[in-house]
Order: structure tokens, then C-alpha cells, then sequence
């Protein structure tokens, strides 16, 4: 596992949304932008922003990505806070599905033609 | 975890990844391994890029008080909005190659970065606005939907957003020349003269002729970028030499030709140094248009302070109730 999405999209270097110490001389931290496009759908990554708070990050995300009527409803994340899987490690993380057809339903062929299944 | 020790064997197999990703025009993610020339020709023109977005809503913000209606007005601020947008979208794009967005803006204010050559050109009257939106954003758009299919994936996806609001910025410029052309001989004389001055600046932004532009051939094998400059520029010429007709207006090159043999739109010759010495900052606006920046940088310095200032003191408050609930229990 990687922790800490920090160059925002799931990139690897930069500030954490921990609160600076030194308010002009910090970045402000980075924050992740989710968005629902309409009721009855998931949020979406749509990309991603900087704000010194959550309240600045939701206001400034409406403002970035829904100025054409593209949410109903807005989530931002710390990029700081995204736990990633590790890209170097596909192989042996993600389970191989060969050999395994028979999760998917085109496996079983000799229902063929019955109907309503 | 991985470690951060490389051993030549895994480079090896890093790049044997990375060249089999490119090879199958697949995508390649922020913490994919890359080579350092490709982070860093990404990473260059990127924030470039960004920085033009942002250079750029200068020539139409300064027209906002002076659009003729209440309507060209909310329309130019519209668009203004997009173009900060447009350069937000891209320095996160520019962020996930690993270089700070505060580092990228003060590049741009020290002047050690640089944008596109088209901003540094003054925007004169109000029929300007419709030369700027129909040439050099459609240029833009011209260059920018094949980037949408760019190998790097958040930068694709940064291009996907911003040419399906760039569409909006091409029609409502021509929808003011086809306005003025229709209006009073001299608000047609008007609309001429703007695209008699924006013709030549749109065709260059698609870059220096391919012969001069050494570094397009690693980006093309790299699939950051799709077509040669001159392809692109071939096919926008073909494009404007028809839309101009329907604005009842001219485009000031008499040199205009479709070559049967190369399948390539032809154009007359273009002042590439003048190209050179706008982008070497010796352009009609590039002093003002840095000057302009670098106030809007300082101007909003206290605000930038205040919104750090009140986050870190509500995060004081939350700790502070936090250890009062603790002693509390």
C-alpha cells in the first residue's frame, strides 16, 4: 500500500493537508474534488484543487468543476489522506483471473437459448 | 512498499513497461515509473501551457467594462472564468509529475517561464474579442483535441474538460465578427481589421514549422503529441478559409491553396522572427502583460494570507475542543 496521495491524482510528492505552521510561507495543502452528476450516480474524481480548509476546498471546487450544472453534489478528500494501491505491485496484488471464466455468466453456454436466464 | 533503491535489472524492466504502455497507445499514471525526459518535456509543457491560460484572460478581461451589452459582458466574464479554470486544471495536471504549483508561479512571475506567444499581442477594439475567440481559440482547439488522447492520463483528461468548454469560446467570437459584418460599413471595416491583425499570430501558434521543431519527434513517438505542427496548422487554415466566407469577410492571404499531391492546406509565409522575438519576451505586450501578473500576484498576497490565517485558527480551535473532550472522559 501507498499512503498519502500528495501531487493530487494519485500522484507521489508534496504538501499534506496537515495545517501550516506558518500560514504565508505553506502551500496551501491539496484536496481531491468527487462529483455526483446527477441523483441516483456515484461521485466521480473529477480532479483536484488547493484550499487552506474544507469549507474554502468545497467552495472553491463548485466554482472550478460545476459551473455548468455537472454536480448535484460535491466531496473533497485531503490528498494527504488517500490510501493507494501500489502500481509497482499489480502483479502480484491484483488476483490473475485466468482460469477463472467461470466468474463471468459467458462461461456457462449450455443454458443457450433457455429463456429468462 | 517499494523500496527506492533501483538496480540497473529494474530499470530495465521499468522501461520494457513503459514502452510496451506506449506501444499499445495505453495511458501512463502519475506513479507509474517514466523516463526523466518524458516527466520532464511533460512537466514543460504542462505548466507552459498553464501559465498561457492564465496569461490569456488578460487581452479579454480588459474588455469586460467596455462589451457593448449587459449580455457581452456576462458572456466575456464567462469566459474569462473558463480560462482560470483552464489554467487551474492543467498546473494539477503539472502538479502529479511531481513539481509544486507554487514553484510554477513564481517561475511565471520571475519570467523564467514561458506561454504562448499569441497573449503578447494587445487586443484593440471590441472586434477583437470576436478575433480572438473564433482564430486563436479555435486554433486552440485545433491543437488541443488530439492532446486529449496524450499518453500521460491526467493530462488527457485535463484536455477533455477543457475542449468541451473551448467550443463555447469559438462560437460566441465568431457569432461577434458575423454581428459586426453585418452591422455599419465601419463596424465591418472593424471586424476586417481584427482579423487582418490576429490571422498570422493563430497560424504560428501551432509552433514553429516541423523542419525547426526538433523536439516534436520525441513527443510524437512518445504519443504526448499526435500531429506534426505543420499538419495541424494545414488542417485549421482548411478550416477558417470556409468559415470565413459565411462571416462575409477575408482572410488577409492571397497565398491560400489546397495541394492535391500532399493532401495539405497551403498558406502564404509566415514571420517566424517575429515569432522568435515575442517568445524571447520582445513582443507588443509582454512587459505589460508580466506586470499585470505579477500585481494580480502581489494584490492578492493578503488575501492568500488571511484564508491560511483563519484555516490555521479554526484547526487551533478543533484541537484545542478535541483536549477538552479528552480531559472531559
Amino acid at each position: 500500500m501507498v499512503s498519502g496521495s500528495q501531487t493530487g491524482d494519485d500522484g507521489s510528492k508534496a504538501p499534506s493537508a496537515e495545517q501550516p505552521d506558518h500560514p504565508t510561507a505553506e502551500p496551501w495543502p491539496l484536496w481531491e474534488v468527487f462529483v455526483r452528476s446527477s441523483r441516483g450516480l456515484s461521485h466521480v474524481h473529477a480532479g483536484s484543487l488547493h484550499a487552506p480548509d474544507a469549507e474554502m476546498a468545497v467552495r472553491n471546487a463548485r466554482d472550478l468543476y460545476t459551473r455548468r450544472n455537472e454536480g448535484v453534489s460535491l466531496w473533497v478528500v485531503p490528498a494527504s489522506a488517500i490510501i493507494a494501491s501500489d502500481p509497482d505491485a499489480k502483479g502480484q496484488f491484483f488476483e490473475s483471473p485466468q482460469g477463472k471464466d467461470y466468474r463471468h455468466a459467458t462461461y456457462y453456454t449450455k443454458s443457450e437459448g433457455v429463456k429468462h436466464l | 512498499m517499494t523500496t527506492a533503491t533501483d538496480t540497473p535489472q529494474d530499470l530495465t524492466a521499468e522501461q520494457e513497461q513503459f514502452d510496451r504502455l506506449i506501444a499499445e497507445d495505453s495511458r501512463i499514471e502519475p506513479r507509474d515509473w517514466m523516463p526523466e525526459a518524458y516527466r520532464k518535456t511533460l512537466t514543460r509543457q504542462i505548466s507552459q501551457h498553464a501559465h498561457s491560460e492564465i496569461i490569456g484572460m488578460q487581452p479579454e478581461a480588459n474588455w469586460i467594462t467596455r462589451a457593448p451589452s449587459l449580455k457581452r459582458k456576462a458572456i466575456l466574464m464567462a469566459k474569462v472564468q473558463d480560462e482560470a479554470g483552464h489554467g487551474l486544471y492543467l498546473y494539477s495536471a503539472a502538479e502529479t509529475l511531481g513539481t509544486t504549483r507554487d514553484s510554477m508561479m513564481a517561475d511565471l512571475i520571475a519570467g523564467k517561464a514561458r506561454y504562448s506567444s499569441i497573449f503578447n499581442y494587445p487586443a484593440r477594439t471590441w472586434a477583437d474579442m470576436g478575433a480572438i475567440g473564433w482564430l486563436v481559440d479555435g486554433a486552440a482547439i485545433a491543437n488541443q483535441v488530439p492532446l486529449c488522447r496524450a499518453s500521460y492520463g491526467p493530462y488527457g483528461r485535463a484536455m477533455v474538460r477543457i475542449c468541451k468548454e473551448e467550443s463555447f469560446h469559438q462560437r460566441q467570437g465568431f457569432e461577434i465578427l458575423l454581428e459586426l459584418s453585418n452591422g455599419t460599413p465601419a463596424q465591418k471595416q472593424m471586424a476586417q481589421d481584427a482579423v487582418n491583425r490576429w490571422y498570422a499570430p493563430s497560424l504560428m501558434m501551432f509552433g514553429p514549422p516541423d523542419e525547426d521543431s526538433p523536439n516534436s519527434q520525441q513527443s510524437m513517438a512518445w504519443n504526448i503529441k499526435r500531429f506534426s505542427n505543420d499538419e495541424l496548422r494545414s488542417r485549421f487554415v482548411g478550416m477558417i478559409v470556409e468559415q470565413v466566407k459565411t462571416l462575409g469577410l477575408t482572410l488577409p492571404d492571397d497565398q491560400i491553396r489546397y495541394n492535391d499531391a500532399t493532401g495539405r492546406w497551403e498558406h502564404g509565409p509566415l514571420d517566424w522572427n517575429e515569432f522568435k522575438e515575442v517568445l524571447a519576451g520582445r513582443g507588443p505586450c509582454n512587459a505589460q502583460r508580466m506586470e499585470r501578473r505579477r500585481e494580480a500576484h502581489d494584490g492578492g498576497a493578503w488575501v492568500r494570507e488571511a484564508a491560511a490565517a483563519y484555516a490555521a485558527k479554526q484547526a487551533a480551535k478543533r484541537a484545542d475542543q478535541r483536549d477538552m473532550t479528552v480531559k472531559a472522559a
